[in-house]
């Protein structure tokens, strides 16, 4: 995940996972201060009361992944404890404790799974040695079975018992801990329900839009339409005429568009009547350099620079031209795909409290060490007078790396003097989001006389400034199927970009994946070969090329595309006429994806998707299969979401869509069965919140051109592009 | 101005003005904060409840249009005897990701199995195209209903 937004690169998180080690040294030093009578905190991680309950804190922030109770299994299994007296709070940010808290990257299991299996392994430890004190023996002649150290002579201690005597107990050293045999696993690999089911299915207060505070109010907050324009002028007395409101003010912002932007706040006692209020206050806006940039400007400039020479060439093999020439079939094509607004269900919202020069803040983040930061920078506070609680997020996808409704919270909540509930209204939150960004793909391929894939041109038109690709909207000179083509070239020209963008859930993956799967769909057909077939030939029999962290294993790619053909019986299915199967494969999130989707398309050009199938390779240990299903099946249909339905266009300087009804989402009359396989390997465990949302994509638009003729190049799909 | 709401087989007031949305009567100055806010616009069904066992958008039913009906929320399902089934089902398939959409989809679906307690797939999809959900948690919610409703899980 590239994190221009946040200004971590995806590099520099992985290399956090290593520093991770140091963090943790920390977090096993630390016995939690206070805890209630008799409760014995073991580390940062860990406490254990009297009667055997293990409270285990989930470090990074839950926005509908499951981390929340995926991260404690690890903790739990190798602490041995039973599942059902384990407890489970969010931890508090505190990176100093905790290493980097955040959702994002899918990089929670493979950043974590080390490390917390660990902390619980030394808790084990520590217990174990308490007993052998106790018992005045070695501790090698104990044992742990689930919330009881056992002596080899059979009598037992439990964890409650011994918990506060680890006080005194010197926490060994994490590296030298021996881990379990996976096969032992009575936690790790179980279908487990995730900890809060119980909490959302009854309806109680649970996401950042649920917190409430002793005398909160509620507070709305208007933004230019055109992003960062200024306030020209507002009627703030006709807004606090409204019954019910408090305040009116004018914020006057900054000029980072995913920090404070300038608007105007109105505070209530109920949100309605703060919305009442804004409404009432007929701002105006001035008027600002993006006021007249548009997607149809956009898309008219890069068939521009297209024509021209790129700007520059990212990556050179052998001799394309030369090769394009020698092909005995060649195939130019023009793909483009638009800005996507991420739309969580729940609206941006963040509670802020300012008391006596400190600011506490209950945020839906999935960021929020940076959001404090941000914060302390706009508001010139220190970042230790600022504390940020991680709250249950209705969904988050990338936007909620970007802490900008958190900033505007925690200012309007010092200018009004008391708490305050800032909520966006889901118009807000469409016109004012990090976007995925647009992008532009102008290809020439060849496949040679044996039909193998000779030579690959893609000229990339993409924003950005200088050398540097706006958030999100850079393409890696590794990117498949580079390495595996013996002449490649990608060139790539930029243009400027005044519109915020940033990660959505597979960022770049998104929608690479479309673009190239569907360009080697076209040439598969150019060879008359099977398109998977085709797949599998391009991997060849090379086991894994590059240096990390940008390996491409390719035995891993076969391998899942082998199985989905199983799966949905791939060349052995007879179709009716108007029917087809697409394949696709992709490679993101360190997770190895094949996906086959089965679409039915109408002389109308009406598209039904009948089924989809995935086959995952995430290495050797899925931890909680339960929530592991529920990813691949929401990643694989928002994919769908996205080709079927979704795109922000951007007129006048501004975001054209609104809501749901101009800015749909993929409902359940149209969400297909979704069968997903998991290709164990033996390779450390990687995350599942993005991989299988990038194949989903070109898989759907591939199946359309089986079934129909008709080959997808730009999305969202339209019934016109598919009419007969 | 002063409204009496009957909800959940309570009688609750809350002072508010006429037109200020049911849902917003009910999450800010009740405090009953199940009915989520997605959209305001009655395009996503994250604010449903049952108004005399109809569901509706509560987002579009001003408070002074409420009067004497009796208004359910997720709240006030444990004690509904198919809303206690739905939710057990939704429990014992784990159906939610975020969960945010869920207590309008329950909401939903339970509406849907009090008029047709054996609903087929394109009745699933008739009553419960009007709630999104961002995570796309379909598959498991058909099951849901499928499992509530006593009949065999595709
Ligand atoms: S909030 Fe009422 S339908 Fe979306
Ligand atoms: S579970 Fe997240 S919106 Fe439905």
């Amino acid at each position: 995940m590239t994190f221009q937004a946040t200004g971590a690169s995806r590099r520099e998180i992985l290399a956090s996972v290593t520093a991770a080690g140091l963090t943790l040294n920390f977090a096993i030093a630390a016995k939690a201060g206070a805890q209630a009578a008799g409760v014995g905190a073991l580390n940062a991680f860990v406490r254990v009361a009297p009667d055997g309950v293990v409270t285990i804190m989930s470090k990074n922030p839950e926005i509908g992944q499951g981390i929340l109770t995926s991260l404690p299994m690890m903790i739990a299994e190798e602490l041995d404890v039973d599942w059902k007296n384990v407890r489970i709070e969010q931890a508090p940010n505190d990176p100093k404790l905790y290493g980097r808290q955040f959702a994002g990257g899918s990089l929670s299991t493979p950043m974590n799974w080390d490390e917390l299996r660990r902390v619980g392994a030394v808790a084990r430890l520590m217990l174990v040695q308490a007993a052998a004190q106790a018992w005045n023996c070695a501790p090698g002649d104990c044992s742990t079975e689930p919330g009881n150290v056992v002596h080899k002579s059979g009598k037992k201690r439990s964890y409650g018992s011994l918990a506060l005597a680890c006080a005194n107990i010197p926490a060994p050293d994490p590296k030298t801990v021996t881990l379990k045999d996976p096969k032992a696993y009575r936690i790790i690999g179980k279908a487990t329900p995730q900890y809060d089911t119980v909490k959302i299915v009854t309806g109680q207060p649970l996401f950042g839009i649920d917190v409430k505070r002793p005398g909160m109010l509620y507070a709305t907050y208007a933004k230019a339409p055109v992003f960062g324009a200024k306030v020209a002028s507002a009627d703030l007395d006709a807004a606090k005429a409204v019954k019910g409101v408090k305040k009116a003010f004018l914020v006057e912002g900054t000029t980072n568009l995913t920090g404070l932007m300038p608007g105007v706040a109105v505070v209530g006692d109920t949100w309605w009547a703060a919305k009442k209020g804004r409404d009432k206050a007929a701002i105006t806006w001035a008027e600002h350099p993006t006021g007249k940039q548009s997607s149809k400007a956009f898309n008219a400039r890069a068939k521009e620079l297209a024509a021209g020479p790129p700007q520059r060439t990212a990556r050179n093999d052998g001799d394309v031209e030369a090769a394009l020439k020698a092909s005995a079939k060649t195939v130019e094509a023009a793909y483009s795909y638009p800005f996507l607004h991420h739309a969580p269900l729940e609206p941006m919202n963040t509670t802020a409290e300012f008391k006596d020069g400190k600011l506490e803040i209950w945020s839906p983040t999935q960021n929020p060490e940076p959001g404090r930061q941000l914060c302390a920078q706009v508001m010139k506070i220190k970042p230790e007078d600022i504390t940020v609680h991680m709250v249950r997020c209705g969904g988050g996808f990338g936007r909620r790396l970007s802490n900008d409704y958190m900033v505007e919270a925690a200012w309007i909540a010092r200018e009004t003097g008391a708490p305050v509930k800032l909520l966006w209204t889901r118009e807000d939150d469409i016109q004012h989001g990090v976007y995925r960004p647009a992008g532009y793909h102008f290809f020439r391929g060849g496949v040679d006389d044996k039909g193998n894939l000779s030579a690959w041109h893609d000229h990339f038109v993409t924003f950005g400034e200088g050398t540097a690709p706006a958030g999100s909207a850079g393409m890696s000179a590794t990117e498949f199927p580079s390495r595996f083509v013996p002449n490649f070239k990608m060139d790539v020209s930029m243009m400027p970009l005044g519109v915020p963008t940033g990660p959505l859930r597979a960022p770049g993956s998104n929608a690479l994946a479309f673009v190239h799967q569907s360009f080697i769909d076209e040439l598969a057909h150019a060879a008359g070969a099977d398109p998977l077939a085709f797949q599998i030939t391009l991997l060849g029999d090379q086991p894994a090329v590059g240096q990390a962290p940008s390996v491409y294993n390719a035995a891993r790619m076969v391998g899942v595309l082998k199985a989905v053909g199983e799966m949905s019986g791939w060349g052995k299915t007879k179709l009716p006429a108007g029917e087809g199967m697409g394949v696709a494969c992709y490679y993101s999130h360190q997770g190895y994806f094949a996906e086959v989707c089965h679409v039915a398309v109408s002389a109308a050009g009406d598209v039904k998707i009948k089924k989809m199938w995935v086959a995952a390779d995430v290495g050797r240990q899925i931890v909680n299969p339960h929530g592991a299903m529920n990813q691949v099946q929401g990643a694989a249909l928002e994919g769908l979401s996205h080709a079927l339905h979704q795109q922000i266009t951007i007129a006048d300087g501004h975001v054209e869509q609104s809501n749901f009804f101009d800015y749909p989402l993929l409902r359940i009359n149209e969400a297909p069965p979704v069968e997903v396989k998991f290709v164990m390997t033996d390779y450390p465990p990687t995350g599942l919140g993005e991989p299988a949302l990038p194949p989903a994509i070109p898989a759907l638009t591939n199946a359309i051109f089986a079934a129909s003729g008709k080959r997808v190049r730009s999305l969202p799909i339209t019934k016109a592009m598919l009419k007969a | 101005m002063s409204y009496t709401l009957n909800v959940n087989g309570k009688a609750l007031s809350a002072d508010v003005d006429g037109d200020t949305p049911l849902l917003w009567t009910l999450r800010d100055a009740l405090g009953i904060r199940g009915p989520k806010f997605g959209c305001g616009v009655a395009a996503c069904g994250a604010c449903t409840v049952h108004v005399d066992g109809q569901p509706q958008r509560s987002c579009q039913l001003p408070t002074s249009a409420v009067g004497a009906a009796k208004i359910s929320t997720i709240e006030g399902m444990a004690a509904h005897p198919i809303g206690k089934k739905v939710q057990a089902a939704w429990m014992e398939l784990d159906v939610a990701q975020c969960g945010y959409c869920q207590p309008g989809q329950i909401m939903s679906a339970t509406a849907l199995l009090a008029k047709n307690p054996k609903p087929t797939d394109a009745d699933i999809d008739k009553a419960m195209a009007g709630n999104l959900c961002r995570c796309a948690t379909y598959t498991r919610i058909r099951a849901a209903i499928k499992r509530a409703s006593g009949q065999k899980e595709a």
